[in-house]
This record gives structure tokens, sequence and C-alpha cells, in this order.
């Protein structure tokens, strides 16, 4: 089923036109990924997407009634506003104890449910904010940027969490990030920008692509091709085993 | 007390009391927002250009609050229009601030000086309160309320973030726009009881004090309530004790409030 469609996509921030002429199309249960350099208007995309930004031109259509669970770049709490995380996760629509004990388990956060929010340290912020997602019974997952701020274990980590998550709402997920390497292996598709859609497609062919190398060099698609790799030696030692078995 | 007939709200005394009650009540809820967004200045703007209000309002004998909300309204969307134009917010507000404050003392000045009490409308008249005014000043706390209370859930998303709450199908400039119409009708409510240039004062001080108490935004908007309308019936009770001007006699004790607050916070931590 498809979710959510753009069409001839234009949008513009602070009267600067950051998108043009984006196609493109998130079905239920894939993992979409966008990847692209600084200020190449991911996030502005991601807005576009769920209708914070009016598109200059071209249209955003969605499912009727359609559930989005979106995990902002950041949330910025001066503590000027008092909030637990209980009361957070009941934002904007209330939920039940049980329900909110739920979902902070599953986002790997149990006990912070009567925490202060601006006490949470930027790991335990992540998941909070992951755990809201998951509480409106998303069918879109909107991640931006959600492991800025955690050390590359604990990225890892969230995304095992986003996977699992994935499999078990099948909802699907649409992903902005930095972490090439690690999203873009675990993703369905991949949508290179760089103020429009410069390549798309599975992992391999945008990691092949003379657009995206330009973008990044080969540093980045070093990493992605060691994690490959990995994966790789992986298979090739299962088959080795298998002739080791054989002969 | 001697005559038989006499009802509680004879006693001007009582009424001042329940004006002071019923601004604080409508200013609790509105000045947490004013708070948690940052809005201190907008608050001050909207509130100076109520003075140009009461002007228009006895230029065309017409009631005064009445004027004075739609000076109000006209300045907040004003400020809305303007905002985000190239000048800093403060500096745009600041122009607009005191911009009003001076036209309006300008506008007035051309109004005979025989129906006019400046003081009371720049600090505050809530000796004089009659029954008529206590009727207005609770009709529309009543309608501040239940207004923020109606727009409650979705208030608080739009402050969290912008992007957060338009992702729930929330319209952050829809709640702007709530936020700016309660804004208005409490500076309306409360030029009677504490007058234009304090408004603001009633708006963020009380929540100010109740910000290092409260845990919740709920537990914050009803304490700030309980200290408005302390520092209300206090400010009355010390301005009759000491016979100083009681707009101003209430904003000091309300200050007091938040130095006491300021001080448990310190020690608790």
């Amino acid at each position: 089923m498809r979710l959510i469609t753009a069409t001839g996509l234009t949008l513009q921030q602070a009267g600067k036109t950051v998108m043009r002429d984006v196609d493109m199309h998130i079905d239920q249960g894939e993992i979409v990924t966008l990847v692209g350099p600084n200020g190449s208007g991911k996030s502005t995309l991601v807005k576009g997407l769920i209708g914070a930004i009016k598109p200059l031109s071209g249209n955003v259509e969605t499912m009727r009634g359609i559930r989005i669970g979106y995990v902002p770049q950041s949330l910025h709490m001066d503590g000027l506003l008092p909030l637990t995380v209980s009361r957070f996760l009941c934002l904007p629509n209330r939920h039940s104890k049980d329900a909110m004990a739920r979902a902070l388990t599953e986002a790997g956060v149990p006990d912070l449910a009567k925490a202060q929010m601006r006490t949470l340290s930027g790991g335990q912020f992540q998941r909070v904010l992951l755990a809201r997602a998951l509480l409106m019974s998303p069918d879109l997952l909107i991640l931006d940027e959600a492991t800025q701020g955690l050390d590359q274990p604990g990225a890892a980590d969230f995304y095992r969490k986003i996977e699992h998550v994935r499999s078990h709402l099948n909802c699907a997920v649409l992903m902005v990030s930095h972490d090439l390497h690690v999203v873009m292996a675990a993703s369905d598709r991949v949508l290179c920008l760089n103020g429009h859609v410069c390549c798309e497609g599975t992992p391999e062919v945008v990691q092949g692509a003379p657009e995206y190398q330009a973008l990044f060099g080969t540093g980045d698609s070093g990493a992605f091709a060691i994690y490959r790799h990995q994966h790789d030696h992986h298979h090739h030692h299962d088959h080795d085993h298998e002739e080791h078995d054989h002969a | 007390m001697t005559t038989k007939n006499m009802t509680m709200l004879d006693d001007f005394l009582v009424r001042a009391g329940l004006a002071g009650i019923g601004t604080a009540l409508a200013a609790a809820p509105l000045g947490c927002f004013v708070v948690w967004r940052r809005m201190a200045y907008f608050g001050d703007a909207t509130a100076h250009a109520a003075l140009l209000g009461v002007a228009m309002s006895l230029a065309f004998q017409g009631p005064i609050m009445l004027g004075v909300l739609a000076a109000a309204l006209a300045m907040a969307i004003l400020v809305q229009t303007l905002s985000g134009r190239g000048l800093a917010e403060d500096t745009l507000l600041g122009v607009l601030a005191h911009s009003a404050l001076a036209i309006g003392l300008v506008a007035v000045s051309f109004l005979s000086g025989a129906r006019l009490d400046l003081m009371g409308y720049l600090f505050g008249d809530i000796l004089a309160v009659n029954v008529f005014d206590l009727a207005l000043i609770w009709g529309g706390a009543a309608v501040v309320i239940a207004l923020l209370a109606w727009r409650w859930q979705r208030l608080l998303t739009a402050t969290l973030n912008p992007d957060l709450a338009q992702a729930s199908g929330i319209s952050f400039r829809t709640e702007q726009m709530v936020l700016t119409v309660a804004l208005a009708l409490t500076v309306a409510v409360a030029i009677k009881a504490v007058g234009a240039l304090l408004i603001g004062a009633l708006l963020i001080i009380p929540p100010a004090a109740a910000r290092p108490l409260a845990r919740t935004p709920e537990a914050m908007a009803l304490i700030t309530a309980a200290i408005g309308s302390g520092a209300a019936i206090a400010g009355l009770g010390a301005s009759f004790q000491f016979d100083t001007p009681t707009g101003p006699t209430i904003v000091c004790v309300a200050a007091a409030f938040f130095c006491a607050s300021a001080l448990v916070a310190r020690l608790r931590a």
C-alpha cells in the first residue's frame, strides 16, 4: 500500500529553494533512507513530507488517516516547561499507563516514566522520542538524524531497535542519516539528495552510482564497502563451510 | 454594614478582590504559555496597545473593554504579520510596544481631561470596579480559560516543537492564533485591575514564581493561578493598609512570591 507520494515537489526555506522537483513515494513496510551532504535539503524534504513546509510547487499525497510517528532531529528543552517523560508521551494523544510502560520498554528505557525530560541524556532522550512515536502505532516512522549525539555502539543499538520495531509493527520507516554505512545497509531503498534527487535505488545501486561517489568520495563508500564486505565474508564463510562439509 | 439590604458585592473591597482573582485566573494559564514560548515582549507590546484602545473607546464613547480588545487584537496580529521579515524579533517588538504606548498617550491627550483618569488606565483602578466591570472580567476570564482548556493538548504539542505538532496534524499557525486571541482577551480583562503598564508583570511573574515548584504543565498552571490570586488579595490588603497604589502593590507581592520560590528552589538544589 502506498503511504505517501510526492510529485514534482519544490520546497523553499527562508526564501531560498532547497529542494526541487522531487518525485518519491514510500510503501507500507519498507525502509527508505535519505542521504546527502550537509545543506542538501534532507530535513527540508522531511518537513515538506509531513506538511510543516508548504510546497512552492508540486504536491504531497498521504494515505487517508495516516499515522506518522516523527522523531525530530533535535528537540530543544530549555527547562522553562516542566515535563515528565510520561506527560510528554501523552502529547498530543493520551495513552494508558500500561501502553506507555510497554513503549518505553520497547524503546529500551523502561525506568524513565517519572523523570523530567530536561534531565535525560542524549541517548535516553532519543529513545523517549522513539517511544512517543511508537505509541502512535504509526504507519510511517520518520527518523531525522535520530542518532545524532549517540556514539557508534549507541547508534548501532538504536538501529537494531528500529529494525525490530519495523518487523513488529509492520510500519514503513523513513530515515535521514549521516551514518551511511550502517543506515544504507539496513535500507530497502536509498535516495541520494543534493538540492534534488541525484540518484536512487537499492543501497548497492546508489553506492555504485557516479553521482553518489561524486558527493561522498571514496571515504564513506569505503566504510560502506567494509560493512558489506563483512556480509560477503560471512556468506563466503558459510559457503566454505558447506564445501567443507561436502568434502 | 448598617444597611440591611447591603449585599456582599456592595463592598468595594470585595469587588476589588474578586476583580483581582478573576484577572489572575485568566492570566495564569496564558502567562504559562507566554513564559514557555518566550513571548514576554509580545505580551508587553499587546498590553501597551491597550492604551490606544482606551483612547478609541473614549473618542467613540464605546465600552472601554471593547476598544482595548480591538486594539490588542490588532497589535497582536500586526506583530505576527511583521515577525520573521528581517528585523530581529526583540527589536521589532520593542519598536511596536513603545510606539503603541506613545501613540496611545498622544491620542489620549487629545481628549478632554475631565473624562479621563490616565493613571487609572496605566496602572489600574481596581478599587473603582463596579458590578458590571466584575461581570465582564469574570466572563472574559471564563472565555480565556475555556479556550485554553479546549486547545490545551494541541497548544502544548505546538509549544514543544512545530514539526512534531505538524506530524500529528496540528497546525502551528492555528495554535499561535488561539494564543493571540487569548492574549488580547486577557489584556482587555486585566486593564481595569492592573492597567496597561503592569499587565505584562501579571503575565510573567506568577508563572515564573510557579516554575520551580511544578513537575508538569498542568501543575504549573494551577500553582500560577494560586500565586496570582494570592498576590491579588495580599496586594489589595497591603495597599489598603499602607495607602499605596493597588495595581503596583499587587505586582510587588507577586515579585515577593517569585523571590521566595527562587529561594526554595535554591535551597532544594
